[in-house]
């Protein structure tokens, strides 16, 4: 098993650990980038999809997996991003300037929820982003004068400097540029002294606040950063969505993006992004399996949500780091492969231990 | 109708469905109290529930009480089974894994209601469906009636149980303290099975009187999120702030369809649950709790 011996203090905060690390993914970015050229326009519409996901994935996983925050919202951040996307376009705004611009404001909307996180969290946060999800999608709805309530909203093509970026190639780009940009940007901001702190946050308040940190400051500013990465993923949704209805932000968009950082692993941005991709594809996949399924089965509606619920159960209890963590068992594995013990990440027993304070 | 025959119809209305919410937030405190797993899958409980009873009733034909007491033995026994195979596993693991695991629950229970009765609403009929009486003006259905009897009998039940039997004074010993439970030849976990059984029984009786003022539909599990607003107003983690809070969102929600404007009876619920959570976090009747460090 290959363990991190470091010998500089600059080895800790490296963006890749390992030479190898930059050979592959060099290699995926490459592959990323020839792979319209041989990919149907469908496939390339589903990668797109899958990407923004990503993306919203990625902004819940700062906030649940790196500042310990748990959100069972973010569908709203991504609405919010959305429709202002789509509220400055209609407003005649260029598209690169609307964007950022819809990112920023629902940033703004997320500090405001953030500041009740100053006073509760854990169950208490979760029930706060919950209900204001809620409350989000039936605003939109009765605000019919900006969002076109629940009719919807047509939303512009996207255009840089008179180029039409709707096409599915060039939305495609668009879509990974945004990833790659802000998986650096997270990646970076993890490794600098605010990402130490907010892991500081995450593990132990009462240590960060002992360590100096500014606890309650940072809360809120990972709630902004959460939702403004989320913001800008709404926005590209916007596109993909073509034609925006508060249909398309509901709970279950929420209890989504959870079940992605969960999957993919907590305390992990490459389990937020494996977490995405296996989430987004899961539907795609069952309505391929269903033709091999009996009748009775394969009609019914309940089939998508029922294996949903089954991948999230048995990734909670058979393997709570998700999928990142069985990436690193497999990666182990390979490594050490005549030597590999099977005992190596052998769970320890656990008992019940009460979060409660008595 | 006068504004004040409108104030006690709405009052009235607000503490029948009050009472449905304070139910279905007694079985998710129990849970709570025993085994600190929220449970976010008890409003699936109440769609099993619902829909069990349409098939009981209206396809098989069954009278009202008898498949009353069938639903409520038949999803205890789920909910025992549940804890006793699934529940029970990650014992140990932070409150999120909890979370998770009850809505992956919730999910699959929907998807099998879903795959075996189809996903339209239905509807079944009771005794008292349509029938009601008028005193000093206002209707007073039956059917309100009985959801209230039944609601004042469960708690007193409730409460004398806990207060006078072992094992309902086995329960609390053991969620106070486990291993002192345990010491004491508390036989822990079938306790908590049993209080998960408990509270099925709960959201069985509340799945069943629910269903015939809203319709039998998949939509049924919304209830949880009503009840987690009355969990916070209430105090979580108090079984008395769970009917108060449970009665009170009632009443606002019924109160806000009609004094404020358009729209507001569907948020009201979840606005109060902000509000609360940002003013006064241990609710109107919870304890102060300290997170353990």
């Amino acid at each position: 098993m290959h363990f991190d011996y470091h010998t500089r203090y600059s080895e800790g905060t490296a963006l890749f650990k390992r030479p190898a690390d930059k050979l592959a993914y060099g290699l995926l970015l490459a592959a990323l980038l020839v792979l319209p050229a041989v990919l149907s326009p469908f496939f390339l519409g589903e990668l797109s999809y899958v990407f923004i996901l990503c993306v919203a994935s990625l902004g819940l996983m700062f906030l649940t997996g790196f500042t310990g925050q748990v959100s069972l919202g973010h569908a709203a951040f991504l609405a919010i991003g959305a429709y202002a996307h789509a509220w400055f376009l209609a407003r005649g705004l260029p598209w690169p300037l609307s964007l950022p611009l819809a990112a920023m404001l629902t940033a703004v909307v997320g500090v405001l929820i953030g500041i009740p996180a100053i006073r509760v969290s854990g169950l208490y946060l979760a029930m706060v982003t919950l209900a204001f999800s809620i409350i989000v999608e039936q605003v939109i709805g009765l605000w019919s004068s900006v969002t076109g309530g629940f009719t919807g909203l047509a939303v512009e093509d996207p255009k840089l400097l008179g180029w039409s970026l709707s096409g599915p190639k060039a939305f495609y780009y668009t879509c990974l540029l945004v990833l790659v940009g802000v998986l650096l940007g997270l990646l970076n901001l993890l490794r600098s002294a605010t990402g130490r702190a907010l892991v500081g946050v995450r593990d132990s308040e009462a240590a960060a606040y002992a360590l100096g940190i500014h606890v309650q400051g940072h809360k809120v500013a990972a709630f902004g950063v959460s939702a403004g990465v989320c913001g800008l993923a709404g926005g590209l949704l916007a596109h993909h969505l073509k034609y925006l209805t508060p249909d398309g932000f509901t709970l279950l968009l929420s209890l989504e993006l959870v079940l992605m950082v969960v999957i993919g692993g907590l305390g992990s941005l490459r389990g937020a992004v494996l977490g995405a991709i296996l989430i987004s594809l899961l539907p795609t996949a069952i309505s391929r399996i269903k033709p091999l399924l009996p009748d009775s089965i394969s009609k019914q509606f309940g089939l998508e949500i029922f294996v949903f619920g089954l991948v999230l159960a048995i990734f909670v209890l058979f393997e709570p780091g998700g999928l990142n963590a069985r990436w690193l068992k497999l990666r182990a594995l390979l490594q050490s492969f005549p030597l590999y013990r099977r005992d190596t990440f052998k769970r320890q027993k656990r008992y019940m231990k009460s979060e409660r304070y008595k | 109708m006068s504004q004040i025959e409108v104030f006690a119809q709405l009052t009235l209305n607000g503490i029948a469905v009050g009472a449905i919410y304070a139910l279905v937030a007694l079985g998710i405190v129990l849970i709570y109290k025993a085994t600190e797993v929220l449970n976010f899958a008890h409003g699936d409980l109440l769609v099993v529930s619902a829909f069990s009873a349409w098939g009981l009733i209206a396809v098989a034909g069954l009278p009202f009480w008898l498949a009353l007491l069938l639903v409520v033995l038949g999803v205890s026994a789920l909910s025992y089974l549940l804890d006793a195979f699934v529940i029970r596993r990650i014992a140990g693991q932070p409150q999120f894994a909890g979370v998770m695991l009850t809505i992956a629950l919730a999910f699959m229970m929907r998807g099998i209601v879903s795959m075996v009765a189809g996903p339209e609403a239905r509807n079944y009929s009771t005794p008292f469906t349509g029938q009601h009486s008028t005193v000093a003006g206002i209707a007073i259905g039956h059917l309100q009636l009985v959801i209230l009897g039944i609601t004042l009998a469960v708690t007193v039940t409730f409460f004398l149980f806990f207060r006078h039997t072992r094992l309902g004074v086995a329960m609390q010993a053991a969620s106070q303290n486990q291993l002192a439970a345990y010491l004491n030849g508390i036989r822990v976990k079938r306790v908590n099975s049993l209080v998960w059984a408990l509270a099925g029984a709960c959201a069985a009786v509340a799945g069943v009187l629910l269903a015939p003022i809203t319709l039998v539909d998949l939509t049924l599990w919304f209830v949880t999120l009503k009840a987690l607003a009355a969990l916070m107003l209430g105090g979580f983690g108090s079984v008395p702030g769970a009917i108060v809070g449970g009665l009170l969102i009632g009443l606002i929600e019924q109160y806000a369809g009609v004094y404020l404007p358009d729209g507001s009876k569907d948020i009201a619920a979840y606005l109060v649950l902000i509000a609360v959570l940002v003013v006064k976090p241990t609710g109107l009747l919870g304890e102060a709790h300290g997170r353990r460090v």
